[in-house]
This record gives structure tokens, sequence and C-alpha cells, in this order.
């Protein structure tokens, strides 16, 4: 079901995590070294040749309002202009009535290896005077997303690589009030946090001292436990004590304070990024600065997979089930309601039941 | 020597006259201000914005106060079922032998709501009832304590996250500019480099044009003022919407404790120029301009809020008959004697106009005959 390779074993050797060898047999045969190589760990070599022809999809969604930063840090992530606003010509910072969704692909390579880098947009989110209902056409496209996958999945003649366009990750930014957590972030992080994997950051964190940043934090923690409101990396699929031990540590330090910049100054004669005001020079990659590099290191160095992994294995399977159900209890064979096109396609889903 | 003695008496028969002219009333300033320094001065500031924008802080920055020491934050569940409240804290602030009594008036609850919709209204209906308040004392009998408790200015705290004004900064400060002085300030300005804060200063000014808000103005200076004092007042005013930081703690900064904020990346320092409006903002508030702020909301907008007042009054009771028609807006027993007073003027100016009116007729009839 999909192509999704595991490249935590090449992960974890970059970040010089101790891994037991592949091969359990060479230990039990002790004295025989050469006697019983197999090979097996070649058969890694050939899945990372594979997957750097194929190259890898990622999918990132960015919600907040209105000047908290998103294209800025969106950028800064992935180091190229990838954000709507740099590459909508004559774009204009205005606050639009609506919330519509507006995504954005480009490929970037890195050492040989391709990502098609999706980021979807959410401009107007939150920027109204009456937000009521703003997260709805968000929970809508996210599920739409699902239903194309799964349509693609129970076709008679589905394709070898179902192209992905679900959400694996939903970046909410917080603006840096310093209380808790707003009525809206609670309403959003609630409905959407049940089906797509949500990372919150405080944004524009360069106004927070580093005490208020750990009481916010706190208080954020205590608010997201109060509402029940579960976010990346979620307790329940840690999948061994080795994970458990890693995601512990994120979960001590999320929400990250970020501050994202795309200009260069000079500090101590390196060339930094970072934002230069009258009182000194916020440098975005220092970790005691701020914590951008930790939550780039999340995002791509070392949870990429696993942020696609959850989407797949967790939040889609969720979804697929419901549907099925539903249709189960329905009498329909799967005909989504949700269909644009607006045709049944009975035949391939039943025979599919 | 001859023309000094001429000129020495010309000169005396000079002072002497002079002397003679000589009233005295000059010395009105110093008494008006040895009695204010003895009566005290009265202020009353409204902090409006969301939650999080450092409204206490600046305030107990302003004022060198701790007005907020026992606030509790209420969390995301408290806060879903919030409305916006009125709060007021009262403090009595004494330098140099001058009384101040600083009252302010804060909004919690402000647009901290999903649905925000007319999240203003507790906000002007409180400004009413201070007009209302006071018109009522006014024209009672007892006028000797008044007690003014009309908003003299309020600031309005606009994020510096967003590009600009939001739907609900536009809307705020139009349904308000007209009833007290707005003040708008961009709040927490350390997360803006210097190109930023001013990008959004011309951004912020654009729009407070375009949308037709009439925020306060400060006095044209006279033109006999020096010229370093006009210099200062016209950088006063390109200087807004003031970029603000406020702080209530004390660090060390070049040798010196400051009122400031500590990062890794460097020190902010409240009261330093360079770094923030916030002297200027204060020297505005009080240094300057907190008679004017007074002034403005007395002869401007409490004026307005009167003659609209009775305008509604006079009209309601010409249209209806019945006597038990419930006054508009004042409910109280003193209103219908100021506006029995006010018909009986305007039925005397009618008859007497009418009068006028049947004598010129008869003039202009006998001309005619």
């Amino acid at each position: 079901m999909g192509l999704s390779f595991s490249l935590s074993a090449d992960t974890a050797q970059e970040q010089g995590l101790d891994l037991e060898p592949p091969v359990r047999m060479e230990e039990e045969m002790e004295g025989r070294d050469l006697f019983g190589y197999v090979g097996i760990e070649a058969v890694l070599d050939q899945m990372r040749r594979k997957t750097m022809k194929a190259g890898f999809e990622f999918n990132i969604m960015v919600v907040g309002q209105s000047g908290l930063g998103k294209s800025t840090l969106v950028n800064t992530l992935f180091k190229s202009k990838v954000s709507r606003k740099s590459c909508t010509p004559n774009y204009e910072e205005k606050i639009s009535k609506t919330v519509h969704l507006q995504s954005v692909s480009h490929i970037i390579e890195e050492k040989g290896v391709k990502m098609k880098l999706t980021v979807i947009d959410t401009p107007g989110f939150g920027d109204q005077i009456n937000n009521e209902n703003c997260w709805e056409p968000i929970v809508k496209y996210v599920n739409e997303q699902y239903e194309k996958y799964l349509k693609e999945e129970l076709n008679v003649n589905r394709k070898r690589r179902i192209p992905d366009t679900r959400v694996h990750c939903c970046v909410y930014f917080l603006p840096a009030t310093g209380h808790w957590l707003r009525p809206i972030d609670v309403e959003f992080m609630r409905r959407l946090g049940k089906i797509v994997s949500i990372v919150p950051v405080i944004a524009k964190a360069d106004t927070l001292t580093l005490e208020e940043r750990l009481e916010f934090k706190q208080r954020i923690r205590q608010d997201l436990q109060a509402n029940g409101i579960r976010v990346y990396p979620q307790k329940e699929y840690d999948e061994d004590a080795e994970d458990r031990i890693l995601n512990d540590k994120i979960r001590e330090n999320i929400p990250f304070a970020v501050v994202g910049t795309d200009k260069e100054h000079q500090v101590n004669g390196n060339k930094v990024l970072g934002r230069k005001t009258k009182w000194g020079i916020i440098e975005v990659e220092n970790v005691a600065h701020c914590e951008f590099a930790l939550l780039r290191d999340l995002l791509i160095r070392s949870h990429l997979q696993d942020l696609k992994d959850v989407t797949h294995n967790i939040h889609y399977e969720t979804y697929r089930v419901k549907r099925l159900n539903e249709s189960n209890a329905n009498g329909l064979a799967l005909s989504p309601l949700t269909l644009e096109n607006g045709t049944l396609e009975k035949s391939d889903a039943e025979s599919h039941l | 020597r001859l023309r000094n003695v001429r000129g020495k008496v010309r000169f005396m028969r000079y002072i002497y006259s002079v002397d003679k002219q000589y009233v005295g009333f000059a010395t009105l300033p110093n008494q008006v201000h040895r009695k204010s320094v003895k009566k005290g001065f009265d202020f009353t500031l409204m902090v409006a914005g969301e939650s999080g924008l450092g409204k206490s802080t600046l305030v107990n920055s302003l004022f060198l106060t701790d007005l907020y020491k026992d606030r509790k934050l209420l969390n995301a569940e408290e806060r879903i079922n919030q409305t916006v409240e009125i709060t007021k804290h009262t403090v009595d602030i004494e330098e140099k032998g001058v009384k101040l009594k600083l009252t302010i008036v804060d909004t919690p609850g402000f647009g901290d709501a999903v649905n925000n919709n007319e999240c203003w209204k507790p906000i002007t209906d409180y400004i009413d009832q201070q007009f209302e308040q006071y018109f009522r004392d006014e024209s009672g009998l007892n006028r000797k304590n008044i007690l003014d408790n009309r908003v003299h200015c309020c600031l309005y705290f606009i994020p510096p996250f967003g590009h600009g004004l939001r739907p609900v900064d536009v809307e705020f400060m139009k349904a308000l500019h007209e009833k007290v002085n707005i003040v708008p300030l961009i709040s927490k300005a350390d997360c803006l480099t210097p190109n930023e804060v001013k990008k959004l200063k011309d951004r912020v000014r654009d729009e407070i044009e375009h949308f037709g808000i009439k925020v306060y103005q400060f006095p044209e200076c006279d033109s006999d003022e020096e010229e370093e004092f006009k210099q200062m007042d016209k950088e006063l005013k390109e200087c807004t919407p003031f970029a603000v930081i406020g702080s209530n703690t004390v660090v060390e900064a070049r040798g010196q404790r400051v009122r400031g904020r500590l990062y890794p990346w460097g020190i902010v320092e409240v009261e330093n120029q360079s770094h923030c409006d916030f002297v200027k903002l204060r020297n505005m508030l009080i240094r300057s301009h907190m008679h004017d702020l007074k002034d403005v909301t007395c002869d401007v907008h409490y004026e307005n809020y009167r003659a609209h007042c009775i305008q509604e009054m006079t009209s309601k009771l010409a249209q209806d008959n019945r006597t038990d028609s419930p006054l508009p807006i004042l409910p109280l027993p003193t209103p219908d004697v100021e506006t029995e007073r006010l018909i009986k003027m305007k039925d005397e100016e009618l008859k007497r106009m009418q009068e006028m009116l049947e004598k010129m007729q008869q003039q202009m009839h006998e001309k005619d005959q």
C-alpha cells in the first residue's frame, strides 16, 4: 500500500545512535565470521538507491493568523523560496475575507536526494472579527486528500505509486502572547489533532525572554493536556523504548519557540541567518537564542519519515476504516458524498469490499 | 550731560507710569498653579487590545507602579465563555508635591473570543455611561463635588505580528473615535527590526487615513514657541503610532540599572529612545499633553455627547404626546426638571418669534394699504 520506505536506520546512523547490527546470525555463530555472511545489509543500500531515484514527497501545511511569519519560516526551514508569498508575482499583503487553501509545490534537491515539497497555506485563518468555524475548510481539505488516496487505492487499475497529497504535517503558529492558548487555538487543535499530526510552534518568539518562554510553554502544555489535544509526536505511537526516550525529550520542549528570517549578518566573522536589532542580533540557528534548529531537526532531519508513516499508518487508516464502516452501514458501496464529479464508482469499490 | 539727565528723567517717568498701570494679574498663572497643586489632578486612562500584548506591563512602566499584582490569568477553558469586562484600578501618585489620582480602565476579554462581533460594545457603553453620569451631575443641584470619571484617553494596542490594521482594529477605532481620544500604539515592538517598525508605522498611518479614523491629534505649536520645542513637536508627530515596549523588571545595562528585558542576544532598554518610543509616549501622555487630552475630552467628545443627548430628548418629546413616555437614555428624576426647563425655554422662544412674525406681517399689511 503505497511506497513508504523507512529510513530510520539511515537517519539513526547520522545521529550517531547505536543500532543493533541488522544481521543477528553473525553474533550467534562465533568463530565462524565469514561463513554466515548473507549480505542482508546490502538490501539497505538497494533501498536507499531506489528511493533516491524515486524521490520523496512531503506535504506540509502551515496554519496561523496573518503576519505570524509562516512563509518566512517555511522558506528558512527549506533554505529556498518555497512559500506562497515568494511564488506569487505582485504579492500584496491583504487580509482575505474567507479562509481558502493554496498549495505550492517545488522539487528541491540535496546530495542527490530529490524531494517534492508541497506547502499548503491557509490565508484568512483567524483574521476576521468572527472566526467561527474558520477551521472547517481546513478539515475538509485534509479529509479530501485522504479520500483521493482511498479512491486511488480501491481502483482496479491503480497506479504503481499513488500520488500522495495527504497532509503529513500541520504546523500551527501560536502568537507569542505569553499567557495561555486562546479559544481559537483550542478549537482548531482539538479538531485537527484527530486527523493530522499537528506541530505547534510559538511564532516570532524573539519577544519572549527565556523565563517567559518557559512559563508560556508550561502553560500551553497544561492547556493541551486539559483539553485532550494530542500533538505530534503522540505518546501512543511510540514504537519502542528508544523512540519513547527520543520523543519524550521532544515532548518536554514543545511547542518550539521559533524565529525565522532569510537575511544574513556577520557575527564573529561568520555569516549567520539572523535578525538585526538595535540591541543585538538574533541568530536563528543558534540554539541558545531560539529553537528553530530543534524544529528543523524534528521536521526534516529526524522525523520526516516518521511523520509520513504516522500519517499513512494511523491517520489515513483511521479515515479508511471510518469510510468503509460508513458505507457498510449505509448499504451503499463506497460512494463518497464529497466526490467532486459526482460519479459513483460503485463497481470498483464493490469488487474490493 | 544734559542729554543724559533728560534721558534719565524720561526713563524715570516711564517707569513710574508703567508702575501705575501695572495691575498685577500677570501672576494669575502662578495662582492657578498653586491652587492646582493643592487640589491635585485626576486622569482616567483606558487600555484596550487583545490579551497578551503587554498592556499591564506598559501601564506599570509608564506610572512606575505595580497595579496588577494580584491578577490571575484565565486559561483557555475559562476564556471560552468569557465576555468583555470593564475593570478599574485607581492609584494615587504623588511627585514633588503634586498629586495625581490616576484611574486605569482595563478591558479584559476584548478580542479574545472566536467570535468577536461587536466586542467593543461594552466599552462604548462604558464611555457613554460616564458621559451620562457627568451630564446628570452637571445639571444637578450639588455641583461642588462632581466626580469626573470620563475617559480622557484610550491607548489602543495594535499587535506587531500583523502587516497593518486588522478588521477588529479598524472596527474598534471607528466605534470609539468620536467618543474618546484614541492613541494607537504598536505593542511588543521588540520583535521588530528598525525597518519593520518603519514599514508597519507607515502602513498603519496609511490605513488610519484610508478608513477615516480620527485618532488623537497633537495640537499645533504656537508660532512663537522656541525652535527646539517646535522640532521636538514635529518629531513627535512623525513618530506616531508609537512603537512601545514595557517592562516590570530592572536589568543591568551599560553599568546602570534600567527598566528592561534581558534576552540571550542583548538587552532591550525601555527608556532608550533608539530602542523604542516609550519615552516619547510617556512625555506626550504625562509631561506635555495630559491637560490637552482632558480639554479635548471635555470640549469636544463630551460636548458632542451632550448636544446629541439633548437633541434626542427634545425631538422625542416633540413627537410623543404621552406624558409618561420614558426618556431615552436618562431614566432619573432630575432630567425631567432639566427637560421641562428646556421645553419652557423653547416654548417662550417660539412664542416670541411668532409675535415678531405677526408684527412684521401686520406692518407689511399696513404698508400695502
